[in-house]
């Protein structure tokens, strides 16, 4: 018999009796998973973007069937797919907390914020960082490579053409991956509800602030004062709103002398009250 | 009776397959950051180990030298061993399965485990008989399991210490590899020569 025959028998009768034995193994040694993982598992976004703290969505679909994650984990899948959870899992469906979405805490776009030097390497915000801080003046700043929209799962943020990342809020889940991706933790979730931030992160004094950037909050304390509801205050020269107690009322936006404060949907409007020609 | 006390001895402890012939790095280095998992992966491949020495050497012996096979060891080794493992991992699954969990993606990386490959070649090699392949195989998954149990311990310890930034995580476990391998070569004066 040639070589030829005898090693394709000698294969394939291996293969076979490997086959057949693993094949009764498998049998023989069966467990039964629960079939409420594979259910839960085709309701979810299969973005397996980590929002819930699992590894992923099977991760996720294997933990709420064991009870040990609520039906609300989905972040991206909102109500929808907590309504269809409880559904399969025979439960109440848990409150959702308000929706959150990721906002850019940074208003230094091309007009505004001033460079100190000029990027020429790697178009990415991790590298132009690791370059002595960044190219921008203010080392709070946004980098403007957008990291943030490489990472974003949903199509929910883009460079405008002023140059910082804009986040389109249908399109936001609120999956944290950009916040995760952001050298500069610029970016935050908020609820959507709320409208008024301090669009700054420079701890730097007043001066310092100014000489790199016409928006940037430089912890004048007008807007504490005018805050009716306690909810704004100055601390290490940066304004930051407190969630649970702002009303949306937006005095702190008229007061603000440089314009760092938004009200959503506004776009920042500089003030004339500080003269932000500089040297 | 002596000559197979050395021949476990050697391949358990003075060719040490981890620290003296650098088979098998990557579990050693994967799964040996706590004690307990790093010796049911130790188990699991000494019994792999075992099971295939076993079944490639009956195939040798028996199917391929008859036929003048011998050309296709290596694939009928590679596919006796992958069979194994996926045997191992069901029982696995089904017996223990908070081990399975806990070694993950590294029972099944068992089949590309190069020192199970390693054993069944070097014991062709050798032209060692059945018991002698048996003990071999023993040996070496002796050996793996007890160079991933100090290993596991050296690194449970090391979690404490203040390392040097630049040092931590794996940087640290192969410098701490090396070092044990060099202590591994102490033993081997044992051997007569």
């Amino acid at each position: 018999m040639s070589p030829l025959i005898l090693s394709l028998i000698c294969m394939g009768s291996l293969g076979l009796v490997f086959g057949l034995g693993l094949a009764l193994a498998s049998r023989k040694f069966a467990v039964e998973s629960d079939p409420h993982i594979d259910e839960i598992e085709a309701v979810l976004p299969k973005v397996n973007c980590g929002a819930c703290g699992a590894a992923g969505c099977r991760a996720f679909a294997e933990a709420v069937s064991r009870g040990e994650m609520p039906t609300n984990g989905c972040i991206p899948g909102g109500g929808a797919v907590t309504d269809r959870i409880a559904q399969i899992m025979g439960v109440a469906a848990d409150e959702m907390e308000e929706r959150k979405v990721a906002q850019v805490m940074c208003g230094g776009d091309y007009e505004h914020a001033k460079l100190r030097s000029l990027y020429d390497g790697l178009q990415d915000c991790r590298a132009a960082v690791g370059a002595s801080g960044g190219p921008k003046g203010c080392v709070y700043g946004c980098v403007r490579l957008g990291n943030c929209v490489k990472a974003c799962l949903f199509g929910a943020l883009k460079l405008s053409e002023e140059g910082l990342p804009e986040v389109d809020e249908k399109k936001c889940t609120g999956c944290n991956k950009c916040v995760e991706a952001c050298p500069k933790d610029i970016i935050e979730l908020r609820p959507v509800s709320m409208g008024v931030h301090v669009r700054c992160r420079s701890i730097e004094k007043g001066p310092q602030v100014r000489k790199w950037c016409s928006v940037g909050c430089i912890g004048c304390m007008r807007c504490e004062k005018a805050c009716p509801s306690d909810a704004i205050h100055v601390l290490n020269n940066l304004a930051g709103v407190d969630y649970s107690k702002c009303t949306n009322c937006g005095k702190c936006v008229e007061v603000c002398p440089v314009g760092c404060i938004e009200q959503q949907g506004k776009a920042i409007i500089v003030r004339n009250a500080i003269n932000t020609k500089s040297n | 009776m002596p000559k197979l006390l050395l021949l476990f001895i050697s391949s358990a402890v003075v060719n040490n397959f981890v620290l003296a012939r650098f088979l098998g790095n990557c579990p050693f280095l994967g799964v040996s950051k706590e004690i307990k998992t790093s010796l049911g992966m130790g188990v699991a491949t000494t019994f792999v180990m075992v099971m295939s020495g076993i079944v490639t050497w009956l195939l040798n012996h028996y199917i391929l030298i008859p036929f003048e096979l011998e050309y296709m060891q290596t694939i009928v080794f590679i596919l006796t061993i992958a069979t194994l493992v996926q045997f191992v991992e069901m029982v696995m699954k089904k017996n223990t399965p908070a081990l399975h969990r806990a070694l993950g993606i590294f029972l099944p990386l068992i089949t590309t485990n190069c020192a199970v490959l390693g054993l069944a070649v070097m014991a062709v090699r050798e032209n060692y008989s059945f018991i002698e392949t048996v003990v071999f195989a023993l040996g070496g998954g002796v050996g793996f399991s007890l160079a991933l149990a100090l290993m596991a311990g050296i690194r449970e310890d090391m979690k404490e210490d203040l390392i040097p930034e630049a040092f931590r995580g794996p940087a640290i476990a192969l410098i701490t590899a090396g070092i044990m391998a060099m202590a591994f070569m102490g033993f081997t004066g044992i051997l007569p020569s």
